[in-house]
């Protein structure tokens, strides 16, 4: 084991890869590593926050679903409020016009009647004068006794 | 290498124990040690080519393969290189938040150097040991032992670097005076036991260095030993206790690159704290 000058030449040696080392070995390496660190974590963050967005995104589609729900069922709701009334409104104008049907066809009937008693009554006159013509056989003053069977005639 | 006798195994494990020596010999004047004995005759002024080469060449590969994963470093999605090399970048930048309590964006990078560097130097011991010696004696050279951390000059080296780190932390951030302070007056903050105190820190602050680099150089030294004497079986029994004390280096290799690097960053981590 000689010691010998290969100790001071083994030092420099050292220096030298040391100061080599600090650089321009290290820095870019070191460099990189950090950046990517960096970038990694800048990733994870973006990926969380994509995360929360999501969740809420899903929270505001649901909200809105049931929302529109809710309007949908209203909306049915008034629709099937509004065809009672439609058909009870119906209702009441198909009686209306009912009542009103019967009252003309009455009136009608009514004014018919009267017109048969007149016709009765002018048919029954004239049938009383040539009866009486026929009675008498002997020509009677119509003009005479027209007074006298109108007179008859409105007693009928 | 089959054993032979007692001399040719003696002579194979220091064999493969010689670094390849290029330094000032009295008699040769500068030139590679042909033995062990000229090597250690050149005394200080000396040095391991074969350490200092392949260190070099680890430190290179960590440089280069990092400074590739850099420049195509991207934020998107990472390619294969890439998701290697920030792995262990982040493995560093962990270990140094969670160990280094001061605010110092060197401490990572140092870490991260010294921690890739000695893992590839380690990893070299997976290679067979007779590999190298082999193939360089084939090329003309005598000596070439491939691991720099079995070498305690390059652990010791490594570990100067460090402790040149912890003094200069230690004055930057605490101020000399500080500094001096603290390594009078603690852990007994009474005037009279500053000699006490002084010897203490000092010891204390020289061991630092020490352990590290002895903790490497023990481990990967012994280790080797073993793998040479493992390697002296007969061929075909080698890999019964070859393969399974390889596997276990490979934990060894990790583990040792892991623990002078925590060490590291905890003396640093001391050096900036004030008491």
């Amino acid at each position: 084991m000689n010691i010998n000058m290969t100790l001071i030449g083994q030092t420099i040696a050292f220096a030298i890869f040391v100061w080599f080392c600090i650089k321009y070995v290290w820095p870019p390496i070191s460099n990189a590593l950090h950046e990517r660190q960096k970038k990694i974590a800048d990733g994870l963050d973006a990926a969380s926050r994509a995360t929360r967005d999501l969740e809420l995104a899903q929270e505001r589609a649901e909200q809105t679903l049931r929302e529109s729900k809710e309007q949908a069922s209203q909306i049915l709701e008034q629709a099937n409020k509004r065809s009672a009334q439609m058909i009870e409104e119906a209702r009441e104008q198909a009686r209306a016009e009912g009542e009103r049907l019967m009252a003309s066809a009455r009136s009608e009937i009514e004014l018919e009647v009267n017109r048969a008693k007149e016709e009765l009554r002018a048919q029954v006159s004239h049938l009383a004068i040539v009866g009486a013509e026929r009675v008498l056989e002997a020509s009677v003053d119509e003009k005479a006794h027209r007074e006298l069977l109108d007179k008859l005639a409105a007693e009928l | 290498m089959a054993a032979g006798n007692e001399v040719s195994t003696t002579y194979y494990i220091q064999h493969h124990l010689q670094n390849l020596t290029f330094g000032k010999h009295p008699i040769n004047g500068w030139s590679l040690a042909d033995s062990a004995e000229e090597a250690r005759e050149m005394g200080f002024w000396a040095i391991h080519l074969d350490t200092m080469g392949w260190s070099i060449a680890m430190g290179l590969l960590f440089i280069w393969l990092f400074r590739k994963a850099g420049k195509m470093a991207t934020t998107g999605v990472p390619g294969g290189l890439q998701n290697a090399v920030e792995m262990v970048v982040e493995f560093i930048e962990n270990l140094t938040r969670s160990t280094f309590h001061g605010r110092n964006p060197h401490i990572a990078p140092l870490a991260l150097t010294l921690f890739v560097w000695i893992l590839l130097m380690n990893s070299l011991k997976i290679i067979p040991v007779d590999y190298g010696p082999v193939l360089f004696a084939k090329l003309g050279v005598d000596y070439m032992k491939i691991v720099p951390t079995t070498d305690v000059n390059a652990t010791l080296g490594m570990a100067l670097g460090v402790f040149g780190l912890i003094l200069y932390y230690n004055i930057k951030v605490k101020g000399a005076g500080g500094f001096a302070r603290e390594l009078s007056l603690t852990p007994f903050n009474h005037w009279a036991l500053i000699p006490f105190n002084l010897v203490l820190e000092i010891v204390s602050l020289l061991v630092k260095p020490f352990s590290l680099a002895m903790r490497l150089f023990g481990n990967m030294f012994a280790g080797e030993v073993i793998f040479i004497l493992i390697a002296m079986l007969p061929f075909w029994a080698i890999w019964v206790l070859d393969v399974p004390w390889a596997i276990f280096h490979i934990l060894v290799v990790t583990l040792q690159a892991f623990i002078f690097t925590t060490l590291t960053i905890v003396y640093l981590s001391a050096a900036h704290e004030h008491h």
